[in-house]
């Protein structure tokens, strides 16, 4: 390929001759050091990992939930809910003094270009969003990627709206004859999220017992079925 | 055949050959499913570059220096095991350090367990060589692959605003054509010359 006439750099190397105890000791050493190697890189990352992991749930939910609103720490305070996907997702509880002030609820939204698209859906006591984010999609860079709160101010238009702002049959993107602009050329993204946050707001208006069960009702726990 | 003799003209030979004259994905075409992958942003393409390095690296050092004396049948389990390890703990140490970044190449860090690239270096070169040779081979095929990586990663984030196809999975299959055909270009040019 390279069209050079060299000598090749491999050579005979007498460490390399072969005896059955010569590989047993080589196969024990790598083994050896496999697991040496292993744990202590276990040892060194594992809390970093769990910090990682509580660091971004917090900053998650702090841009969908303004953090004067509650003095509780809601990513400790949270259910596992079917919020209408069949699937038991997060539901994270804000409260202030020990009442309830609101609650982020992650959605999986399903009909994006490509893929479902995982939203964390923050309301307020009052039905009233207070911040939407897209936290995983696969849409298409350039484009249906503009729903990503820091590609465009999109995700604003859902501030303050709640169940009947607009009404559920005006909840889509302006092409299904619905109240919502969808992003230019990604309106197949934008229905997915559009949609996904009317479930928000539905689910949180029709199930607010659900959302604020006491933390450590194991009866609520996993045992939600699907409406 | 000492490895002090081997003196530094061969030492930037061994760097040349896997960086330049074999640049997997490039002169090679292997590797090519991270490549394609994880290409579409620089951030990404480098993070993934640096972690084969490194992997690809540490397999040379220690196949060397542990694994030369294995009968050739037992170096494939051997080897294997001896990169999973390494893989698992560069990715570890990936999420540990760069949380986000893993989040978006995450799925590719345990795939180069199964790059051929990795075990190819092992079984054809630092199962014969020495240390400090091993280290250099792994050193200068996994700053090629990083390069490659970094390079098609920074130019499809340029190109994608203007010219969509670059951020899809086809766009990079594109672009790696173009570098290759750009690269025998070269080479043709500097053979006739």
């Amino acid at each position: 390929m390279s069209g050079r006439a060299e000598k090749p750099l491999t050579r005979h190397d007498p460490a390399s001759a072969h005896s059955l105890a010569g590989s047993v000791a080589g196969l024990a050493a790598i083994v050896l050091t496999v697991v040496l190697l292993v744990s202590v890189a276990w040892q060194y990352a594992r809390q970093r990992i769990t910090a990682n992991e509580t660091g971004r749930t917090l900053a998650e939910i702090s841009t969908v939930l303004p953090a004067s609103l509650y003095d509780n720490q809601p990513h400790l305070d949270s259910v596992l809910l079917d919020t209408g996907g069949g699937r038991l997702l997060p539901v994270y509880r804000a409260r202030w003094n020990g009442a309830p002030v609101g609650a982020a609820l992650t959605i999986i939204a399903p009909g994006g270009f490509v893929g479902p698209i995982r939203l964390l859906v923050g309301i307020g006591a009052d039905g009233r969003v207070l911040g939407v984010r897209v936290a995983a999609h696969n849409e298409t860079p350039g484009i249906g990627d503009a729903i990503e709160p820091g590609k465009s101010a999109w995700l604003h238009t859902f501030y303050g709206r709640s169940l009947g702002d607009p009404p559920a049959l005006l909840w889509n993107v302006r092409e299904d004859s619905g109240e919502f602009d969808a992003i230019a050329g990604a309106t197949v993204s934008s229905r997915a999220v559009v949609g996904g946050v009317r479930r928000a707001v539905q689910y949180f208006a029709t199930h607010h017992d659900e959302i604020f069960a006491p933390l450590g009702d194991e009866a609520r726990n996993g045992m939600d079925s699907p409406p | 055949m000492t490895e002090a003799t081997a003196g530094a003209t061969t030492a930037r030979r061994i760097l040349a050959e896997g960086f330049w004259w074999r640049t997997p994905g490039l002169a090679s075409l292997i590797g090519l499913c991270p490549l394609l992958a994880v290409s579409r942003r620089l951030a990404a393409g480098l993070a993934l570059g640096i972690a084969s390095l490194a992997v690809i690296t540490a397999s040379n050092v220690l196949v060397s220096a542990l694994g030369r004396r294995l009968h050739p049948r037992a170096r494939l389990p051997g080897f294997l095991l001896l990169i999973a390890g390494l893989v698992t703990a560069v990715d570890l140490l990936f999420e540990a350090h760069w949380f986000d970044l893993h989040g978006e190449v995450g799925l590719f860090v345990p795939l180069i367990i199964t790059n051929c690239l990795i075990l190819a270096r092992a079984e054809s070169f630092a199962a014969s060589n020495g240390v400090w040779r091993a280290f250099l081979d792994g050193l200068g095929y996994g700053l090629g692959f990083t390069l490659l990586l970094a390079g098609l990663g920074a130019l499809r984030e340029l190109l994608a605003p203007g010219l969509l196809v670059a951020s899809l999975p086809a766009g990079a299959l594109f672009l790696l054509a173009g570098l290759v055909a750009v690269r025998q270009l070269w080479l043709s040019r500097r053979a006739a010359a």
